[in-house]
């Protein structure tokens, strides 16, 4: 697979690491009320499905950046990547 | 119709005219008392116990495509039970049990061959895991024997004892593993099933669960309702897509598997051997291909295939333990799609529906597993209590702790 990194380029996937479900971005409030079921939701539960899904990718023998990849799942086809750091932004975080 | 030597040679004189198929095509009836969603081994097991060992009727298996054609028609066909953990071994071991007893059990031809299984290790620190692995095994009733240099080089001269990085100091050996006949199994079961009465309804994916004040009525099908009393969903590799139709989330990820096979070769690998220093596993099938295998290809996905990088890993394992594999072929490779929870260990369980049960989340080892699972399924399907060997595979070790972390990786892609 080829990963067309938004700084970078095409790069083959080989040079990333693979994290998973790109809602690990979203970690939970501790100090809320029901954060340890948040918490176990958030550590074990995914919604795995087959089609498209959000990932996360980190450029470890590249510029370390970690990405947000819309891949499909059946075809194995990548349709958007983009910096997780600006998905974060966009999300209203690390202002 | 059993089959026996006496029924072979009978056909052989009568020209071969007295076989019947091996299983009806029955239509769907309005209800069952059970039904099992999945066609695959597990699922096939299940109901083949639940008819013989728990003498339940009224029982359908529903089958999207055809069965036995997920997992255990593409696995590397490998039974062992050497496990380390309290959670596993008493299943695995228990798995192993029944399928020494299976071919006489279900009547078929599964080609059951204990040929052993011998795990090699590397370096000192291994030699004391596995030691310790074995222990556990001859604790649990197992058989496990702690092979040294020597006896590992007497059984196969050609590895590469002297690898540079990995040299081979030695072997944890369990001679009761080997391999089956993987589509046998499935064949086996089904027509073991079908003899006592169960529906095996292929081509009918099951597209929904119609559910009352949280328990469960019946399945909604490509084919039509069929009501049910009791449903136990075995579709390892889509669980996540079949239990979300009841919106449940599960501890797990689907990953491609891929595995090899070379061009036949004469005889020269007579059991089941693994690299400790990379994930490589290989056999010889009798008809002389070696059957290899590796790691997952580390990301989600639904294909049944993989990529390059994956088959690069593997066939460096295959050269780095034994470099004349270097001359052979690869003659096909195929992936498969693993239920990866998120500990690595399977799930046999309730759910939060009433009558709707669950078994899934195999990882890597479905396939030994399947008697045991389906002998455990159905005991928790007939008797609503767990089996006595599958208490740990519950939903909520996760949020109580109780991981059976048995490798310590689950779904993690770069803990492989």
């Amino acid at each position: 697979m080829i990963i067309n990194h938004p700084l970078l380029g095409p790069r083959d996937s080989q040079e990333f690491v693979y994290l998973g479900d790109a809602a690990l971005m979203n970690r939970p409030d501790g100090m809320a009320e029901g954060a340890l079921a948040a918490f176990i939701d958030f550590a074990y539960l995914r919604d795995n499905p087959a089609g498209l899904h959000r990932e996360l990718w980190y450029h470890e023998q590249g510029d370390r950046s970690w990405l947000v990849v819309t891949r499909n799942t059946v075809t194995h086809e990548i349709t958007t990547v983009e910096l997780a750091r600006d998905v974060a932004r966009k999300a209203g975080r690390s202002k | 119709m059993r089959y026996s030597g006496f029924r072979v040679i009978r056909e052989a004189l009568t020209g071969h005219k007295g076989w019947t198929p091996a299983w009806r095509n029955p239509e769907p009836q309005p209800a069952y008392d059970y039904i099992i969603v999945g066609g695959g081994g597990h699922g096939l097991a299940t109901a083949y116990y639940l008819a013989k060992e728990y003498k339940q009727a009224r029982i359908a298996l529903l089958e999207k495509g055809w069965i036995g054609g997920g997992n255990v028609g593409r696995n590397t066909t490998i039974i062992r039970s050497n496990y380390l953990l309290d959670g596993n071994e008493p299943f695995y071991e228990f798995s192993l049990k029944l399928w020494e007893g299976l071919e006489q059990d279900f009547n078929y031809n599964a080609m059951v061959s204990q040929r052993g299984i011998l795990n090699l290790f590397h370096t000192d620190a291994q030699r004391d895991a596995y030691t310790r692995r074995g222990n556990a095994m001859i604790m649990h009733g197992a058989d496990a024997q702690l092979l040294t240099k020597e006896d590992v080089r007497a059984l196969y001269p050609f590895l590469n004892f002297d690898n540079a990085r990995f040299p081979i100091k030695g072997g944890l050996a369990q001679k009761r593993g080997g391999t089956v006949r993987h589509d046998a199994v499935a064949w086996g079961y089904a027509r073991g099933a079908d003899m006592r009465g169960v529906d095996i309804i292929q081509n009918c994916e099951v597209t929904g669960f119609r559910t009352e004040n949280g328990k469960v009525l019946g399945v909604e099908t490509s084919r039509g309702y069929i009501g049910a009393k009791k449903v136990g969903v075995a579709v390892a590799g889509s669980s996540s897509r079949v239990m979300d139709k009841v919106h449940m989330r599960l501890p797990m990820e689907s990953h491609v598997l891929q595995a090899f096979v070379s061009e036949g070769l004469k005889p020269v690998i007579d059991g089941v051997m693994t690299f400790g220093a990379g994930h490589f596993y290989v056999s010889q099938s009798d008809k002389g291909g070696l059957v290899f295998g590796g790691d997952i290809d580390g990301y989600n996905s639904y294909a049944q295939r993989g990529n390059l990088p994956v088959v690069e890993d593997v066939c460096e394992g295959g050269m780095a333990l034994m470099p004349m594999v270097g001359r052979a072929r690869l003659l096909r490779m195929w992936g498969g799609i693993m239920d990866m929870s998120m500990d690595g260990s399977p799930i046999i369980d309730r759910t939060g529906i009433d009558g709707l049960y669950f078994n899934g989340g195999w990882c890597y080892g479905g396939f030994k597993a399947t008697p045991a699972s389906g002998f455990c399924f159905a005991h928790l399907l007939a008797t609503d209590t767990p089996h006595k060997t599958a208490t740990a595979y519950r939903f909520d070790r996760f949020a109580k702790g109780l991981m059976i972390d048995e490798k310590g990786q689950g779904a993690q892609p770069n803990l492989h």
